[in-house]
């Protein structure tokens, strides 16, 4: 059974969309990553506080959006490489490491529209 | 049966590149979820959420905020080169970006520590 | 510079260990030079492969002081750490004995990945006509002076952790091969050299292109076969 499902996790037409949608991520992170690095270096400015961050996500939609676009990325972005180096690094087998990226990226996904939620509503 | 390859056989620019960009992208994928949560804690009022930020005026913590921004900067021109060497006109290992990935670390990295500090 | 080298040589099959030889230093010599005088003044068990001597057939492949290298080509000038060699087998490859490995596994790999050519035309049709600055042929001329060597799947590390990746060599080979205009059988390398056998499981890591005796650059290939296969995949035709 986990001969057939490797075969599954690790067939050429999955691991090619794989590929194509970590690459497709990366291009929408790498544009992300640039503005939040901006507004970081720009909000820690004079040290971090609650009213000054709340006062510029608070009913952003702006923010909003831009955030969960983010963090979208992130849950597909992230378990794919994650699953490779549980692959390859902690000897995890094709669907073990699978199924923990995959926890990673619901974790991510929910915990970070939580996040986005909290700050922006 | 089969010998493997030690340090020697990696001594070179690329796989250097390789390494930073894996080690930074997973802790970057392992710090996610605790940054989220962070976040999240907006959620309990302003007050709460204030009192939870005291606890990162911590001199360690603002370590940590420092290396996590030079992690993300080095990840994300790292994984620019990537995008390069698969997608663009073929130029070799196009060893210049991992010049510019260092690069990038630094100036990002400094900016950061001088916004912390003023 | 001193008068002997002294060189570390792996001896044995399935396990072994490193034995010490002292071999006179000369100028010009090379890595090859040094094991010839070991097996034929010092030991004449010791077991290695050379050919042509002079870089054409890639037999002499070894790991140096590390490194994967043609032995004939390798200067111990170049590589010499004070007086010190280490002299080893390729990585990643079944040892038959001392420095000689089971090549085996590397040209089944070869032909994993379809790295045949398959035509449809016959001696009693015309010559193809193949534009030799067209994109196609110029990316195919860059990766067919392969000798299969071995030096660049001794080098990479996903051969290491991925037992059934099919490697450099094979990959850089289907790539020609997916770039030649008159092979017929596009469908199923693509097919071959996707998923974690193949060109997915590639991390540029670039020890392949920085090692190759021949300047070929297997990450240049293995990035090509991931757009087609990527195209592929889309257009339903990985199946």
């Amino acid at each position: 059974m986990s001969a057939r499902m490797s075969a599954v996790t690790n067939s050429a037409v999955t691991q090619a969309k794989l590929w194509y949608w970590q690459r497709i991520s990366a291009m929408v992170l790498a544009l992300c990553v640039l503005v939040h690095l901006g507004v970081m270096i720009y909000a820690v400015r004079g040290g971090l506080s609650a009213a000054e961050i709340l006062g510029r996500t608070r009913g952003s939609i702006t923010f909003g959006a831009f955030y969960t676009v983010f963090v979208l990325a992130c849950a597909v972005h992230v378990p794919i490489g994650f699953a490779r180096i549980c692959e390859e690094w902690f000897g995890l087998t094709g669907l073990r490491a699978a199924i923990v990226a995959k926890l990673l990226g619901l974790i991510i996904l929910v915990m970070g529209l939580r996040a986005v939620y909290g700050v922006v509503l | 049966m089969k010998r493997v390859n030690d340090f020697r056989a990696r001594n070179h620019p690329s796989w250097w590149a390789f390494l930073v960009h894996r080690v930074s992208g997973l802790l970057l994928a392992l710090f996610l979820p605790v940054h989220f949560w962070a976040l999240g804690q907006a959620l309990h009022g302003e007050a709460a959420f204030e009192g939870f930020l005291r606890y990162t005026d911590a001199p360690l913590f603002k370590f940590g905020e420092w290396g996590l921004v030079v992690l993300l900067s080095l990840h994300m021109m790292g994984g620019v080169r990537l995008l390069l060497i698969e997608f663009g006109p073929w130029s070799g290992q196009r060893k210049n970006w991992i010049a510019a990935a260092v690069g990038f670390g630094i100036a990002a990295g400094l900016a950061f520590a001088l916004a912390l500090v003023s | 510079m001193s008068a002997t080298l002294k060189v570390k040589v792996w001896r044995g099959k399935q396990s072994g260990e490193f034995v010490g030889y002292e071999v006179p230093r000369l100028g010009s010599q090379t890595v090859l030079d040094v094991v010839t005088h070991i097996q034929r003044h010092l030991d004449p068990s010791l077991s290695y492969r050379f050919a042509c001597r002079v870089g054409m057939c890639g037999s002499c492949a070894m790991t140096v002081n590390g490194v994967a290298r043609w032995t004939c080509r390798t200067h111990v000038a170049k590589v010499v750490q004070g007086d010190a060699l280490e002299i080893a087998p390729l990585s990643n490859l079944p040892v038959i004995k001392d420095l000689a490995t089971d090549m085996r596994e590397f040209f089944d790999k070869w032909a994993g990945a379809k790295g045949q050519f398959k035509g449809k035309t016959t001696r009693h049709d015309e010559f193809a006509q193949v534009k030799p600055e067209s994109r196609e042929r110029a990316a195919a001329n860059a990766g067919i002076e392969c000798i299969g060597c071995g030096v660049c799947y001794a080098s990479c590390d996903v051969v290491t952790w991925r037992p059934d990746f099919l490697g450099p060599a094979a990959l850089n080979r289907a790539w020609t091969l997916a770039n030649d205009v008159r092979d017929t059988a596009q469908r199923e390398r693509l097919k071959a050299v996707a998923g974690d056998v193949g060109c997915h499981a590639c991390h540029t890591q670039g020890s392949c292109s920085e090692r190759c005796p021949k300047e070929i650059e297997p990450t240049a290939g293995i990035a090509g076969l991931k757009r087609l296969t990527a195209r592929a995949a889309v257009r339903g035709e990985l199946e």
